[in-house]
């Protein structure tokens, strides 16, 4: 299948970075899932082809990893905390609040295809909580106003 | 781009960089930049480990091993290649300070690298970073083209005939890889599950190589270590506790973010002075001093020393330097079940204490918290993380063990104060059923 030049520059540099091919798995399949969205059976079977492993090798591996995902996501993946450090500074509040907005729940994306919410684990944005992540951006010190903002920005530059 | 703050109690190591610009290669060797890896490679490879071993530096990921030390095991001759890894797989809730260091100052840990590399006699350094942290993955792209570029990486390093590659590594989010063998697993490709130990990655580690794996953080000291001397390290912090630690305030205080204190700064004087106090009026519950898996302290149990020794005889652990603040006005019942519902969702499932203790404790902490909890239960907890302790391959079950014994403990009147259906005391009403609405 074909995959952006950029990715076939990363994936032959990453490669050469150990003695085992099957190493550059974890950080190809993030890399691939960025362009495509997902992991889709395509992918897995070109990636298991080049690394010399199984498709249910690779399947086993997607299973373990949060970030990788077999199934479409929105454009835009928001990617609420709701660990210690956040919770006690109103990280429940801003899940809710996306949820309210966008009217989806964990794990789910709006209709439009435009968002998908998500409830997750640590970010390493704890002295600025709360936080989100949008894609890979993060958002920090956030109230229910700001991630309101936020969201809009983010679907403005979508249909811009 | 997360935002810096000081204290003028700061004594400023391996944040000195920070907001200088040393991202930028020129910058950081006017900063004396690569000038510590240019003096290691006149040192013979002992004297290196002597020098960190005499710096009292220990392990900044949590456990707190001296870095000297774990450097040498190593063994000497080998017939596998051998490694250093650097773990930035920083996901402990609490903690926040590997990712100011790849953020500010990336090269300090290719030289911290460096330098464990030449102590040990590897050819190969990984720097392995978790996935969310995309823009720091590509700080240190950046920083390792560049090093290459100038030669202080790859063939005949400053022309001393040596040679040494650094690579970089990126995850896919999984809190467990944090632990060393499964950080290797993930290096390797494949699901991070833990290695049974002996035999240490010190003698089977990365492709069954010996391998030297340390925190971001430690490795980012060992060029201040090599430049400033073991004594000067050392005097910086307490007995068998050498230079200072990146503490990251977190939770409900005035002035969160991430300190460079000395080690054994006084965690009340923390909390009060450099932290500015509890606001909004409130007042202090407890504190989880060392990230979510270190059991928590009580207010009245704050006058310690934040070095490892002494947390530990306090009853806790120093851990990964996350210090996240509750106050009066929070539920430890709830707080107890988000810490569980973390260490629910990163167990691997590998080992059955871990797996299905987390999975009852955190099914009995919802029950708990929605009114639905028996009096025997808390004994229950208790006894079922108790039994948890010590009975896994990795230590994410002694992690989810630990607060939890600490929470029941220490506050088993908020857990008395929730039974016979009572709604939480704590909450605003109807907020308790949102938790497991949300729970994954």
């Amino acid at each position: 299948m074909k995959l952006s030049d950029e990715f076939e520059t990363r994936f032959a540099e990453m490669v050469t970075h150990y003695p085992t091919k099957r190493s550059a798995l974890v950080p190809t399949l993030l890399y691939a899932q960025d362009e495509i969205g997902f992991l889709s059976d395509e992918v897995i079977t070109e990636l298991a082809a080049r690394l010399d492993l199984t498709e249910l090798e690779v399947n086993n591996v997607i299973s373990y990893y949060s970030m990788l995902t077999t199934k479409p996501r929105g454009k835009f993946n928001v990617q609420v905390c709701t660990n210690i450090s956040c919770m006690v500074r109103g990280g429940e509040e801003i899940l809710h609040h996306c949820a309210k907005k966008l009217g989806v729940g964990h794990k789910q994306t709006t209709p439009d295809g435009m968002f998908t919410l998500e409830e997750v684990e640590c970010i390493g944005a704890c002295s600025w909580a709360p936080a989100a992540q949008v894609n890979y951006d993060f958002h920090e010190n956030l109230t229910t106003d700001k991630m309101e903002r936020i969201l809009d920005d983010y679907k403005k530059k979508a249909t811009q | 781009m997360a935002d810096l703050v000081s204290h003028p109690d700061e004594v400023k190591v391996v944040s000195r960089r920070f907001g200088q610009g040393a991202t930028n290669l020129d910058r950081y060797l006017e900063l004396d930049g690569y000038k510590a890896v240019q003096k290691a490679l006149g040192m013979e490879p002992d004297a290196i480990i002597n020098e960190v071993k005499n710096s009292g530096l220990r392990g900044r990921g949590g456990a707190g091993f001296s870095t000297g030390m774990k450097w040498s095991f190593v063994p000497k001759q080998s017939a596998k290649p051998k490694y250093v890894l650097c773990n930035g797989d920083e996901s402990e809730p609490g903690t926040c300070k590997d990712r100011l260091i790849f953020e500010h100052d990336p090269h300090s840990v290719i030289e911290g690298v460096m330098i464990g590399a030449l102590a040990v006699g590897a050819r190969s350094g990984y720097i392995y970073i978790r996935g969310e942290y995309r823009y720091l993955l590509e700080i240190m792209q950046k920083a390792i083209r560049d090093a290459y570029a100038r030669g202080f990486i790859g063939k005949n390093i400053f022309g001393s005939g040596r040679d040494l590659d650094i690579y970089w590594h990126g995850g896919a989010g999984a809190y467990e890889v944090g632990e060393e063998s499964a950080l290797m697993e993930s290096l390797e490709g494949k699901r991070g599950i833990p290695r049974i130990r002996p035999p240490f990655p010190a003698v089977v580690g990365l492709w069954g190589g010996p391998t030297v794996i340390n925190n971001a953080e430690t490795l980012a000291n060992v060029p201040h270590i090599i430049l400033g001397g073991a004594d000067w390290f050392a005097k910086l912090g307490t007995p068998k506790n050498g230079g200072t630690r990146l503490f990251c305030l977190s939770g409900n205080i005035a002035k969160p973010g991430v300190y460079e204190l000395p080690m054994g700064y006084n965690l009340k004087k923390m909390i009060y002075e450099v932290g500015g106090g509890i606001p909004n009026g409130r007042q202090l519950k407890a504190v989880v001093p060392g990230g979510a898996s270190c059991p928590c302290l009580t207010a009245g149990e704050i006058d310690v020393a934040m070095d490892f020794d002494s947390v530990a005889k306090a009853g806790s652990m120093l851990g990964s330097g996350g210090v996240v603040v509750v106050d009066d006005q929070q539920c430890i019942v709830k707080f107890a079940l988000r810490t569980m519902k973390f260490y629910q969702h990163e167990s691997c499932g590998w080992c059955i204490p871990c797996r299905e203790g987390t999975d009852w404790l955190k099914k009995t902490l919802i029950r708990f918290h929605n009114g639905g909890g028996m009096k025997k239960d808390i004994d229950n907890m208790q006894y079922l993380a108790e039994n948890m302790l010590g009975r896994t391959f990795c230590p994410l079950g002694d992690a989810a063990a630990m607060p939890t014994i600490a929470f029941v403990k220490k506050f088993r009147k908020e857990f008395e104060d929730h039974l016979e259906g009572r709604p939480c005391p704590y909450e605003k009403e109807g907020a308790a059923e949102q938790v497991p609405a949300f729970a994954h």
